[in-house]
């Protein structure tokens, strides 16, 4: 069984909306700065229903905030 | 080291520090004046049932004084929502802890039914529930270090 990551843009997309701080993401999507501090750092992988919460936020489709990287071969 | 990590540090010294001097109490109040108690199932129902509420006081006042330190300390609020991964977490922890329980629990039937003495099952069943919370409150505190 191949090695699976999930990759997140969501440093990048806080910045380019106005520098928007972890908990104000928090906040419009309804967890904890903790969880939004995990997600960025590639430590926890979200719910889709977070998911797609987080790319409303940034108002911004979901394959740019998320993307999955297969390290190998999956069978 | 968030305020969630610190939480269940605290809660784990209260836990360790509540049974610790709770035992301490039930061992020098009856157990060392009257050894022969340790077989009476009224001194053990007694000595469960006192350790419930005793234990929830005593985790609550520690909440508390943590959350006023924590404040001033640091000039932020424990997070009070639990959210998805708080739940996760949660709910990997029960798992961790309900094993080690039933673990404990048949290891107490077993001492029954090899004819020991009911000293053995009551201590078996408190030191599961004891080792259980422990490891319980470890296990989440590496859960949210790790992230999940």
């Amino acid at each position: 069984m191949s090695k699976c990551h999930i990759n997140n843009t969501i440093r990048v997309l806080r910045f380019h909306n106005g520098e928007m701080t972890q908990q104000e993401l928090a906040d419009r999507t309804g967890v904890t700065r903790q969880t939004i501090v995990a997600i960025e750092q590639g430590k926890y992988s979200p719910s889709l229903e977070l998911a797609f919460r987080i790319a409303r936020a940034f108002n911004t489709p979901l394959g740019e905030v998320f993307t999955y990287k297969d390290d190998g071969k999956s069978q | 080291m968030d305020a969630k990590e610190k939480q269940v540090l605290v809660t784990l010294l209260a836990t360790i520090l509540t049974l610790v001097l709770y035992s301490m109490y039930i061992y020098n109040m009856y157990i060392s004046s009257d050894p022969a108690i340790i077989n009476s199932f009224r001194f053990w129902g007694n000595a469960f049932i006192i350790l419930i509420p005793v234990a929830i006081v005593a985790q609550i006042i520690v909440q508390i004084i943590f959350a006023i330190i924590n404040r001033i300390v640091t000039n932020e609020d424990i997070p009070t929502k639990d959210d998805e991964r708080d739940r996760l977490i949660e709910l990997k922890t029960i798992r961790i802890s309900h094993w080690i329980f039933i673990t404990g629990f048949t290891l107490a039937m077993g001492s029954q039914s090899m004819g020991m003495q009911p000293w053995v099952m009551f201590v078996t069943l408190f030191s599961s529930g004891f080792i259980s919370s422990i490891v319980s409150e470890i296990s989440r505190f590496l859960y949210y270090r790790r992230g999940f």
